[in-house]
């Protein structure tokens, strides 16, 4: 941005093609590698029965054998849930919270650590203690709930509630999020507010004419890379299931992923137990496509959003 | 109107305390938890009868936790020393070059930052088998070496708000390219690079997905999600001892933020706000 685009390169500059591919080279390589080939063969076994030993060309049969498996459409429809409610729910929860905190003045520092540290604890940490601090028999939370005369839910051990679990779980690791709306806030020009109070704007109205345009870029980027985080959602809702239904994965064992009742499955984890558990490679390829065509959907969104922003720098 | 802005004060303060107190809820009932005899955590009482001390020394005599950890430790400090070595010239080029493609690099570069890990997951698992490398943590450190998408954007997104002058000048002077990536660009570059570091270090430390493919049924070869993961199939009624062996996991983490605090959030802001 502080950058001005020359509209022919000067003398000097000539040359300079040759010697950024080659400080890019080892980044070239890796695109080739670990991301060109890797989609390329990935379409190339779908056509195929894999196993690891064997390769047989089978057609389309994997494609017809996905899209009439229930788990399929099931990991699909948990992973949508996962976009339309848990991600909103999340920068809604942070936005909130930044505003308390932006407005806070007086132990500021201390409430930031604070909302900022849970988003540290080690993702399986924090899912473990969540499976136990919800368990509905020993667990301290439908215990407090009793206090006031609550039934606590089954939580991790019901259909209905294992994702609501889980979209706790994502509200308390919010402290990055809640990080990137405080500094944005921050940011926002006070004289703005001082000329809206003078003309008489309430709060709800500062709010939506000064603070959410000001906050958009911002607001949008969390939101384009959470949904992205929602597709590729793997590791929580593995370990709940897994811990819940107290199963270990070790390579063989009688597991049914998705404990409760597929309640937990997501695209990603379905992909996982049909290559790597149940060594279908070719028919998780087919999974692997359909992830990316999800994925694709919503990264074109935030392109666009870059290529306006940023790429002209 | 003074009253009411009073009014609003103690309701604003008494909210973020209460917020506050279910955020620390969930470390305190952990570490309650894991202070409980065996017998204890069978029941529902919230509060220890007898602090169990012993149920911390439990977890490292009945696990390998301490193997996990240095499995953890190598597998982290390597690939993030990987990642810088290739994710720095690689912004560096990005960030300072003028050159035909550089905008589609940037974009192949927000690409592959976007594309799930699982789309790629098969042939590149069938390529390491090939190799003999799966049952090692060696599949996730070697890529490393070939530069990573995320690093690549923050690491690019504060190099460009470096003033091209400097480059400029040192150019004149008769610097070549490597020596205005050392002595320019690396020292203005000093806070972005250790954000970058950490938040790679705490992706590996806290990754399952990859060790999850590559690390074998071996317990010996197993990083601490993965022990984690496992460690209540193994001592299944005993939520005290899993407890504990949660608050061990996350012990390092907090105490690395508690040092190196600021490095932290300029990094989160850094990855939000110049997006």
């Amino acid at each position: 941005m502080m950058v001005s685009t020359h509209a022919a390169p000067p003398r000097r500059w000539r040359g300079e093609g040759v010697r950024a591919l080659l400080w890019l080279s080892p980044w070239i390589i890796g695109v080739a590698v670990f991301f060109v080939y890797p989609l390329l063969s990935t379409v190339y076994f779908s056509f195929h029965r894999y196993d690891l030993f064997t390769l047989e060309f089978i057609g389309l049969d994997n494609y017809r054998y996905a899209f009439s498996d229930v788990r399929v459409l099931q990991s699909a429809l948990n992973t949508l849930w996962l976009v339309v409610f848990m991600v909103p729910a999340q920068v809604l929860f942070a936005l909130g919270v930044a505003q308390l905190l932006a407005k806070v003045k007086s132990g500021g520092g201390l409430l930031r650590t604070i909302f900022y540290l849970p988003s540290l604890v080690p993702t399986v940490a924090g899912t473990v203690a969540f499976v136990y601090l919800l368990n509905p028999a020993t667990g301290p939370v439908n215990q407090v709930l009793a206090w006031f005369g609550i039934t606590g839910p089954d939580w991790f051990g019901s259909a209905a509630w294992a994702k609501p679990s889980l979209t706790l779980l994502a509200l308390w690791g919010a402290g990055n999020l809640i990080m990137i709306f405080l500094a944005a806030l921050l940011d926002v020009p006070r004289h703005l507010y001082e000329a809206a109070e003078i003309d008489g704007a309430g709060a709800w109205r500062q709010f939506r004419s000064i603070t959410l345009p000001m906050i958009s870029p911002v607001l949008m980027f969390s939101a384009v890379t959470g949904v992205i985080y929602a597709v590729q959602y793997f590791t929580q809702a593995m370990i709940a299931s897994r811990v819940a239904s107290g199963a270990t994965d070790s390579a063989g064992s009688t597991f049914t992923p998705g404990y409760p009742d597929g309640s937990l499955l997501t695209l990603p984890q379905h992909l996982f137990h049909t290559g790597f558990r149940d060594w279908s490679m070719g028919l998780a390829c087919v999974h692997a496509l359909l992830l990316f065509a999800v994925a694709m959907a919503f990264t074109l969104i935030l392109l666009r959003q870059f290529s306006k922003a940023e790429v002209a720098s | 109107m003074r009253r009411r802005r009073g009014l609003m004060w103690v309701a604003r303060h008494a909210l973020a305390i209460a917020l506050a107190l279910m955020f620390l809820a969930p470390v305190a009932f952990v570490a309650l938890t894991a202070l409980m005899t065996d017998e204890q955590a069978l029941t529902s009482r919230l509060w220890p009868e007898r602090w169990n001390w012993a149920n911390f020394a439990d977890v490292f005599a009945r696990s390998e936790l301490l193997t996990w950890t240095v499995n953890t430790f190598v597998y982290a400090s390597l690939a993030t020393l990987f990642m810088l070595v290739s994710s720095i010239p690689a912004a560096y080029a990005l960030a300072r070059f003028r050159f035909r493609g550089r905008k589609t690099a940037f974009l192949v570069v927000i690409a592959t930052m976007m594309l799930p890990p699982q789309v790629v997951a098969v042939p590149i698992y069938l390529v390491w088998a090939r190799l003999d490398l799966t049952d090692s943590l060696w599949p996730l450190i070697l890529p490393m070496l070939f530069g990573d998408a995320f690093s690549i954007f923050l690491l690019r997104q504060f190099l460009i708000t470096i003033p091209r002058d400097y480059t400029d000048a040192a150019k004149v002077d008769g610097c070549s390219d490597v020596q205005i990536l050392f002595s320019v660009i690396l020292p203005m570059a000093r806070p972005a690079i250790a954000a970058v570091a950490l938040f790679s270090f705490f992706y590996c430390w806290n990754d399952y997905y990859g060790p999850l493919l590559y690390a074998g049924v071996d317990q010996e070869g197993w990083t601490l999600s993965l022990g984690l993961a496992t460690f209540k199939a193994f001592h299944s009624v005993q939520w005290n001892l899993t407890m504990a062996a949660t608050l061990l996991v996350t012990a390092p983490v907090i105490i690395v933020f508690l040092f190196a605090q600021r490095v932290f959030i300029e990094g989160v802001t850094l990855t939000g706000v110049k997006g």
